[in-house]
Order: C-alpha cells, then sequence, then structure tokens
C-alpha cells in the first residue's frame, strides 16, 4: 500500500445467496486508487466490475449479499463501518454514475431537486443555497440555461443532457473518488465524445479520482492512466494503460485487444481478421477447474487445467494472473 | 478460427423448453401457500365429484322434525330451516358451485378468446367496434353488469351462469387483445406472413400458444371470483333457485335465522371462503411461476 | 396538460352512448310488450297506453332511441312501476347514502391498505410481511355478505356493541363500512406492496441511496411517489368492486342505498327503477375513472406535458 493510494482494496470477496447455492461474483480482488488518476475497470459482462464499485459504497442489499474483505478509503475499512456512517460518505467523499440515466434518474422529481438533496444533506444550509449550487452544477457540466433546466423533469432531457445531469448530482459535493459504471455506454456515439471531454476536464477541475468501470477499450485508451482487467470475478492483469496496449500479457486481454476493429485496418494488406475469443464465459455456478479462462485459452498449458495460476509481477507496475509468465 | 458460439433454442420465445418447465414445475412446488391452494382445490374436486359417495341420500328433501338442530355428532354441521343437513348441502353445493364455475369459465374463453383474438390481430373497424363494446361492458363493476344480465334474462342455474361468464368476457377479451398486439410485432409473426402463411394456422399456431399463459392464470383466479358471483346473486335470491343446493343461497336463506341458529349461515360461508381461496392462492403462485410481468 | 384532460373527457361520450344503447336494447330484449313491462303488472290497459304513447314505442326504433336519449338528457327515467314515484326522486333519495357507505369504505380501506402495504414491501418474506400479505388474500376470498353476517353475529349479537343494521346514528354505518372496506383493502394492501417493491428495485432508488440520503427519505421521496400512480389506478378500480359489493352490503345490513333499491327492483321486475339505477351507477363508475385520470395529471409529471 502506497502513501499515495486513495482507495485500497484487498480480498475482496462478494458472494450471493441464492437458491442454488452461494454464488462468488467477486473472488478475492486487490486493487488501489492513487489519488488523480483514473483507473480503468475492463470485462465483459458478468466479471464483476459493476458488484466491484457497488460493494465499496455497499448499495448492495445485505440478505442476499456477503461482503468480506478490507476496502481501505482515507484509514478507514469501508466494510466496517455502521450504516450511517457509510451514508456520510456515499454522494460526498465517494460517489457514482451509473450506466442508464433515465432509469437512475427519478422521473417525478426535478433535476434541481435531486442534485440540491445532496448538497443539503452533506453540505447543510437552506434550500435556496442548494438550488442555487445545483444550478451552478448544471452550469459546469455544460448544460444550457440550468437555471430553466433545474426545473424540469428528466423526461425532458435528452440522453446526453442526463447524463451530465447525473455527473453535476454525482460530483456537486467534490468527492474525492468517483465511481463511473460504464458512463457512455447508453449514448450516441457523438454524444459519448463529449461526456469523455467533460469528464476529463471536470476531473481536472475537482481534482476527483475516477474509477472507470467499462467494456469498451477505447474509452480507456482516450481517459485512464491505469487498468485493471477481470473474469469472473478476478483480477487477470493489470498494467499502465500504454503498456497494456503496446503489449498484453494475459491471453485475456490479448483476446480482448484483438477483437477491436478500426479503420484503416484492411483484411488484403495483411492486417489480421477480427479473432474472437473462442467459447462463452463459464456461468458462476460452474466454474472450470484450475486457472478459469483455461478452455478458451490460446497459448493453455497442462498446468493451468490443474492449478489456479499465481499473480505474478513480469515488472514494476504489471501484475499477471497466468501460468505463462511464471 | 471462428468457433461455434453456443445459441439459445430458437423459435417461440414462450414455449418452455423442456428443463425450464421442469424448473417452473420445482418452483412451483416449493411454494407452500400455493401448495395449499392446490390441496385446497384437489378437496373441493373429490368433493363435487364423489358427492353421492360422501353423503347418499337427497340434500334436499325436508324434514321438518329435525328443522334448525345445533350441530351434533349425528349432523356434524347442524340442519337447515327444513330440517336438511348442511353438511350434505354443503357437499352438493360444491357439485353446482363447480359447474358454474367451469360454465362461467367457459363462457368467457369461447367468446373472449375468439374476440380477443380477431380484434387484436385485425385491427382497424373491427377492433374499433369490439373495443367499444368492451369499454362499455367495462364501464359496470363486474358485479353489477351480472346483476343487469339476470334482470334481463331471469333467474336460475343456467341464466347464472350465462350472466357471470358474459360479466368475465370483456376481461379476456382484453387480455387476449394486449397479448395478440404485442406477438403480432414480433418477427417470427413477419417471416411467417411474408412466407404467405394463412392468417388462420398464424393464429392458431403463433398467437394462440403466447395467449396461454395469462390465459391460464387469468382462469385460475377467475374461478374463484366465478364462485364469488354466482353465490352473491345467489345471496341475493337472484342466482341458483330452490331446493337446489347453492352456497350463497343457502347463505340467503339462512340470514332470517341468523339470531337463533347462526351455524345455518355460517358454514356454507366458510365453504365458499375455502373454495375461493384455494383458485386464489393456486392462481398467484401461477403467476409468480409462469410470468411475473403478467399480473391483471 | 388541458389538451389531456379534454381528450379524456371526450373519450367517456362513446362509453355513454354505449351505456345508454345497452339500457335502451336491454328492455327490448325482454319477453313480452315493452310497456308492458315498464308500466308493471298492476297497471291498466289505459295507463299502459300511456305510455307506450309517452315512449313513442309505436314509432320506428330511430325514433325511440332519439326520444329515449332526449328524455335521458332531461333526467327523466320515467316512474316506478311499485310506487308510481318518478324513478330520479326514488335514486336521488338512496343515492348519497350509498355514496357515504363507498366513501367511508374507501377511506377506511386506504388508511389500513397503503401503510400496510409499504411496510410489507420495505420488510418483505418477514412476519409482518406474511401476516399482511395473508389477511389481504384472506379479505379477496372472503364473500363480503358473510363476512357481514359473521360481524353481525359477533358485533351484534354476542357483543351487543354495534346495531345490525339499518341507520340512525353514527354506530350504524361501523359495521357496514368495514365489511365493503375489509374486500377493497385487501387489493389495495397487495397493490401497494407490489408497486412497491417495483419502485425499490428502480435503478433511481440505488442512485438515490449512493448520495447517502436516509432510508426513510429514499422509501418516501423517492420510492412511494412513483409508486402511488399505480396505487391511485388501482384504488379506482376497487371503486367499482365497492359498487358491486355496496349491492350485498346494503342487503345484509338493510342499508336504504341504491344497492338495496336495485335489488327490491330486479325482485319485483320494476324495470323503470332498474333501468335508471344501473345508469346511475354506470356514470358514477364512470365519473370516479375520469377523477383518477385527471388526478395522474397532478402525480405524473411525464402525463403533464405529453
Amino acid at each position: 500500500m502506497s502513501q499515495d493510494s486513495l482507495l485500497s482494496i484487498r480480498h475482496l470477496r462478494t458472494r450471493f445467496r441464492i437458491y442454488e447455492g452461494l454464488v462468488t461474483a467477486v473472488d478475492g480482488i486487490k486493487l488501489d486508487v492513487y489519488r488523480g488518476e483514473t483507473l480503468g475497470v475492463v470485462g465483459e459482462s458478468g466479471c464483476g466490475k459493476s458488484v466491484t464499485a457497488l460493494s465499496i459504497l455497499r448499495l448492495l442489499p445485505s440478505p442476499p449479499a456477503e461482503i468480506q474483505g478490507t476496502i481501505l478509503f482515507d484509514g478507514m475499512n469501508l466494510l466496517d463501518l455502521n450504516l450511517d456512517e457509510i451514508r456520510r460518505i456515499r454522494g460526498n467523499a465517494i460517489s457514482m454514475i451509473f450506466q442508464e440515466p433515465m432509469t437512475s434518474l427519478n422521473p417525478v422529481l426535478t433535476i434541481g431537486e435531486q442534485i440540491s438533496e445532496a448538497i443539503k444533506l452533506h453540505q447543510g444550509g437552506t434550500r435556496q443555497e442548494a438550488w442555487r449550487k445545483a444550478v451552478g452544477m448544471l452550469q459546469m457540466v455544460q448544460i444550457p440555461s440550468p437555471d430553466i433546466r433545474a426545473k424540469e423533469y428528466p423526461h425532458k432531457l435528452s440522453g446526453g443532457m442526463r447524463q451530465r445531469a447525473m455527473i453535476a448530482m454525482a460530483l456537486s459535493c467534490r468527492p474525492r473518488l468517483l465511481l463511473a459504471d460504464e458512463p457512455t455506454t447508453a449514448l450516441d456515439v457523438t454524444i459519448q465524445a463529449q461526456i469523455v471531454d467533460l469528464m476529463i476536464k471536470l476531473k481536472e477541475e475537482i481534482g476527483t479520482s475516477i474509477v472507470l468501470i467499462t467494456h469498451n477499450l477505447g474509452l480507456i485508451a482516450e481517459m485512464a492512466q491505469r487498468v485493471i482487467v477481470m473474469y469472473t470475478g478476478k483480477v487477470v492483469e493489470e498494467a499502465k494503460v500504454e503498456e497494456l496496449f503496446e503489449k498484453p500479457l494475459h491471453p485475456y486481454t490479448q483476446g480482448l485487444l484483438g477483437s477491436i476493429p478500426w479503420i484503416g485496418r484492411k483484411l488484403e494488406t495483411g492486417g489480421r481478421q477480427l479473432q474472437e475469443i473462442p467459447g462463452i464465459v463459464p456461468s458462476l455456478l460452474e466454474m472450470p477447474e484450475g486457472c478459469r479462462f483455461h478452455p478458451r485459452c490460446s497459448r493453455v498449458m497442462n498446468i493451468c487445467s490443474k492449478e489456479e495460476p499465481p499473480l505474478v509481477q513480469p515488472e514494476e507496475s504489471r501484475r499477471v494472473l497466468c501460468w505463462l509468465w511464471k | 478460427m471462428t468457433e461455434t458460439i453456443q445459441t439459445q433454442a430458437l423459435g417461440n420465445p414462450y414455449r418452455p423448453a423442456d428443463n425450464q418447465l421442469r424448473r417452473s414445475w420445482a418452483k412451483l412446488r416449493r411454494n407452500k401457500a400455493a401448495l395449499f391452494g392446490g390441496i385446497l382445490i384437489l378437496i373441493y374436486l373429490i368433493t363435487a365429484l364423489l358427492a353421492p359417495v360422501i353423503f347418499p341420500g337427497s340434500p334436499s328433501a325436508p324434514n321438518l322434525m329435525r328443522s334448525l338442530e345445533r350441530p351434533s355428532i349425528e349432523q356434524p354441521l347442524g340442519t337447515d330451516e327444513l330440517g336438511r343437513s348442511i353438511l350434505g348441502r354443503i357437499v352438493y353445493g360444491s357439485r353446482v358451485s363447480l359447474l358454474i364455475a367451469i360454465g362461467v369459465v367457459a363462457v368467457g374463453l369461447l367468446v373472449g378468446i375468439p374476440l380477443g383474438l380477431i380484434s387484436g390481430y385485425y385491427g382497424g373497424k373491427v377492433d374499433f367496434g369490439i373495443q367499444r363494446v368492451t369499454d362499455t361492458m367495462l364501464a359496470f363493476p363486474g358485479f353489477l353488469l351480472a346483476l343487469a344480465l339476470v334482470a334481463v334474462l331471469g333467474v336460475g342455474l343456467k341464466n347464472t351462469i350465462i350472466s357471470v361468464g358474459i360479466s368475465m368476457v370483456p376481461i379476456y377479451i382484453r387480455l387476449v387483445r394486449g397479448c395478440t398486439l404485442s406477438v403480432r410485432e414480433q418477427t417470427y409473426v413477419e417471416a411467417a406472413k411474408a412466407v404467405g402463411t394463412r392468417d388462420r394456422i398464424i393464429l392458431f399456431r403463433h398467437i394462440l400458444p403466447n395467449v396461454m399463459t395469462p390465459i391460464t392464470i387469468q382462469t385460475s383466479l377467475g374461478m374463484g371470483t366465478a364462485i364469488l358471483f354466482a353465490a352473491g346473486l345467489g345471496f341475493l335470491g337472484l342466482g341458483v333457485q330452490p331446493p337446489t343446493p347453492e352456497w350463497g343461497a343457502m347463505l340467503g336463506s339462512g340470514r332470517a335465522y341468523l339470531f337463533n341458529s347462526p351455524h345455518v349461515a355460517t358454514f356454507p360461508g366458510i365453504a365458499i371462503f375455502l373454495a375461493v381461496l384455494g383458485f386464489n392462492l393456486s392462481g398467484d403462485g401461477l403467476r409468480d411461476v409462469l410470468d411475473p410481468r403478467f399480473r391483471i | 396538460m388541458l389538451q389531456y384532460i379534454v381528450k379524456r373527457l371526450l373519450s367517456t361520450i362513446p362509453v355513454l352512448l354505449g351505456i345508454s344503447l345497452l339500457l335502451f336494447f336491454m328492455l327490448r330484449m325482454l319477453p313480452g310488450d315493452p310497456a308492458q313491462v315498464l308500466a308493471g303488472q298492476m297497471a291498466t290497459p289505459e295507463e299502459v297506453e300511456i305510455i307506450r304513447h309517452q315512449l313513442g314505442l309505436d314509432r320506428p326504433i330511430f325514433v325511440q332511441y332519439g326520444i329515449f336519449l332526449g328524455r335521458l338528457a332531461l333526467f327523466d327515467l320515467g316512474r316506478s312501476a311499485r310506487t308510481q314515484n318518478p324513478v330520479i326522486k326514488e335514486i336521488w333519495a338512496r343515492l348519497p347514502n350509498t355514496v357515504l357507505l363507498a366513501v367511508a369504505a374507501i377511506t377506511l380501506a386506504c388508511l389500513f391498505g397503503i401503510p400496510a402495504g409499504i411496510i410489507s414491501a420495505v420488510r418483505p418474506y418477514t412476519w409482518i410481511d406474511y401476516l399482511f400479505t395473508s389477511m389481504a388474500l384472506f379479505g379477496i376470498s372472503m364473500p363480503v355478505f358473510w363476512l357481514g353476517l359473521m360481524l353481525v353475529v359477533l358485533f351484534s349479537l354476542i357483543l351487543h356493541w354495534l346495531p345490525a343494521g339499518g341507520t340512525g346514528s353514527w354506530k350504524h354505518i361501523i359495521l357496514p363500512s368495514f365489511t365493503l372496506a375489509a374486500f377493497v383493502v385487501a387489493f389495495i394492501t397487495r397493490m401497494t406492496r407490489a408497486s412497491m417493491i417495483e419502485a425499490l428495485s428502480q435503478d433511481y432508488t440505488t442512485t438515490a441511496r449512493s448520495k447517502g440520503l436516509e432510508e426513510k427519505v429514499v422509501i418516501v421521496k423517492h420510492a412511494l411517489k412513483n409508486a402511488l400512480i399505480p396505487i391511485v389506478t388501482a384504488v379506482g378500480l376497487q371503486f367499482g368492486l365497492l359498487l358491486g359489493g355496496a349491492v350485498l352490503t346494503e342487503t345484509v345490513f338493510a342499508w336504504p342505498g341504491l344497492g338495496r333499491l336495485i335489488v327490491d327492483s330486479i325482485l319485483a321486475r320494476d324495470y323503470p327503477v332498474i333501468q335508471g339505477a344501473i345508469l346511475i351507477f354506470g356514470l358514477l363508475y364512470i365519473l370516479v375513472n375520469l377523477v383518477v385520470d385527471i388526478m395522474y395529471v397532478f402525480i405524473d409529471p411525464r402525463i403533464r406535458y405529453d
């Protein structure tokens, strides 16, 4: 744990008790977020990235969910706090934005109301003061005519504007950490670019660290400094962004990168054909023995099907969960 | 090389695959309330079918010597104002109410399904016309509609079935129409049409199976409602006429003796309650299992 | 918003026409001579002829319908075949009693049902949820007239606390309204529970929690406000059930309302009154649904602008 580490997660295991048994969505992960950085979390649907974020803020309903491990923030283990304490952190020191702005905003409350209630809760003051700050936030996210917009309901706004409003809501109390769960996935491509620019700008202005959860590697390339790759609840690779793209170590990461189409890449001029990763993600109830990726791995070895791979650190800033690099 | 990605079973998305059927059944069995409801229904059916075996003799033969007796060993539920065994009348009454319930649901289905299918599938003026009629019928609360029909048709078992049945028709029409509308938009229906399949076949093979799920749920709940409505009519004296034993009518005539012999009115009511409870519990259980979306 | 209200009002017209047609043909579907039927068993041949002429029953059917509509517009519903009083007077004397009973019942039902539903939704699958849900289930399965009779046995016969029927004091309304409420409260509880569970499982609830809001605030300000929309619909629909149940409840408790009037009239074959009472019931129900739909405008901001 480095001194610059804002958030330190160790041995986080999140499981859900369902009828068929205990299902492990996040299986003992370790991750750090340093001050001022954007950490990308990449993986296919169902790999546990959203569950990790929800575990940090303890937003998973606790009878089905069981969380173990350590989540250190500011020297406190978030998992040890009681509900009142964690509520003081939510929206305040740590904020979250979600994928679907239409369903994540309450349709019967105005935008202004939804933003100012968090402000009033954490920063006190009168309703008018909170409202004024809310309008200020809307301005900061570049929504035109913010004072008028604040009085409107979510369904009147376009998708891009709603996401901006969500960002305004999340950043209203100047959090030190922002958890962004697929912030651009539900948006049009052109709007995506705008939101990305906005997030980069705001990050510099406010100084928030960001955990950027997405399956979109292009987004990672634009916004993140470091990135972790998750598969079936485990972290399989961790690296700086440039290192990951230039030389991915884990076969899964290699597969992900090989399946990205990009303009200019032509089949006839020797460009590679799009490579899929064969097979499908295994069900959480039926994990393969040994390395979880081995049935789909193009470089599988004998040992992979027998024993789980160790976490290896081939270079200073890189970690891989793979037998190849031992 | 590209591998074959496992694909989901193609085809009609509402016809459950084999293992899904088994899982649904297991889920249903776990639901204790639904199970209890199922048991109640079973008891009800057995009582109705085996009535003469359980209680030999005529339930309607008066025996004024033994009028209004309290429950005893010999007459477990007592006797009514004409000296007839209440237990016997309840047992035979189960036949009557079962007959009514089946008849009512049959009317609802036989009239409601075709009209709903046509209305939803063909749209246009036909749909408009049928919908206006349905709206008008739904402008009345169900029981009142049945009451109004009884006013026109008269009383008695047959008219009870017709009246209550017709009052349920608009619900089925709405249900079937809604389902038809959503299925009609599915791509596989478009595909079938493009290939030139005749309408009748599309209706039967594609749309009808999808409609079955909500209909099953509604029918199970509807049986309970039918029993309640018929009993209500009977209570008012506008349903099944004496001497035929019908639970609601028994309550109605027992009302006069409420203060000295409350048992006459109490027990038939319990019978109605248990029967309707059975259908409601199973209906709920069915709905939880088959599809929580189709909530009426 | 105004557009919505106007549209809604206009859409009641076809239904009203439909009801009038229903009633018009209802009379003619009865066996026998309509004029005779309307005049009643006791009428003299002269009286029958007067009625025949009044209603234009000797004219073509379109004219008859026109006359019928015209009379309806003036609230002329004819005379009771039993009492010879104008039907509208008979109805008007009874209507307030039924409305009173219905309002009392629905108020009771909401007072009990909505909080019960909310508690059930917030603590699902606990003993209190099972308790409320079971009570709701029992309530729906019970025949309302049986419940009424049982309550009379308990509170009148055994405990002597409350009167068994009729009107007079505030005590007289307790049993009938509780009986009627019992059936409806079940639906309202179930509907509230389902609606709240739905709202609590929505994304915006997670968002609200992620801002650090207290659970109380999340439930009331965020979830309940959304859940109210289907709940209000349900309450409106329940009114219809109430009207049907009122017929039975009024009979059990000898409550002098419209429901008893309709039953007595059917038994006595007093068709003008039957026609009139059915019309008024239908109008009431349409009115309530209209009010509910208009209330939507105030609850759901999404409707306001469409």
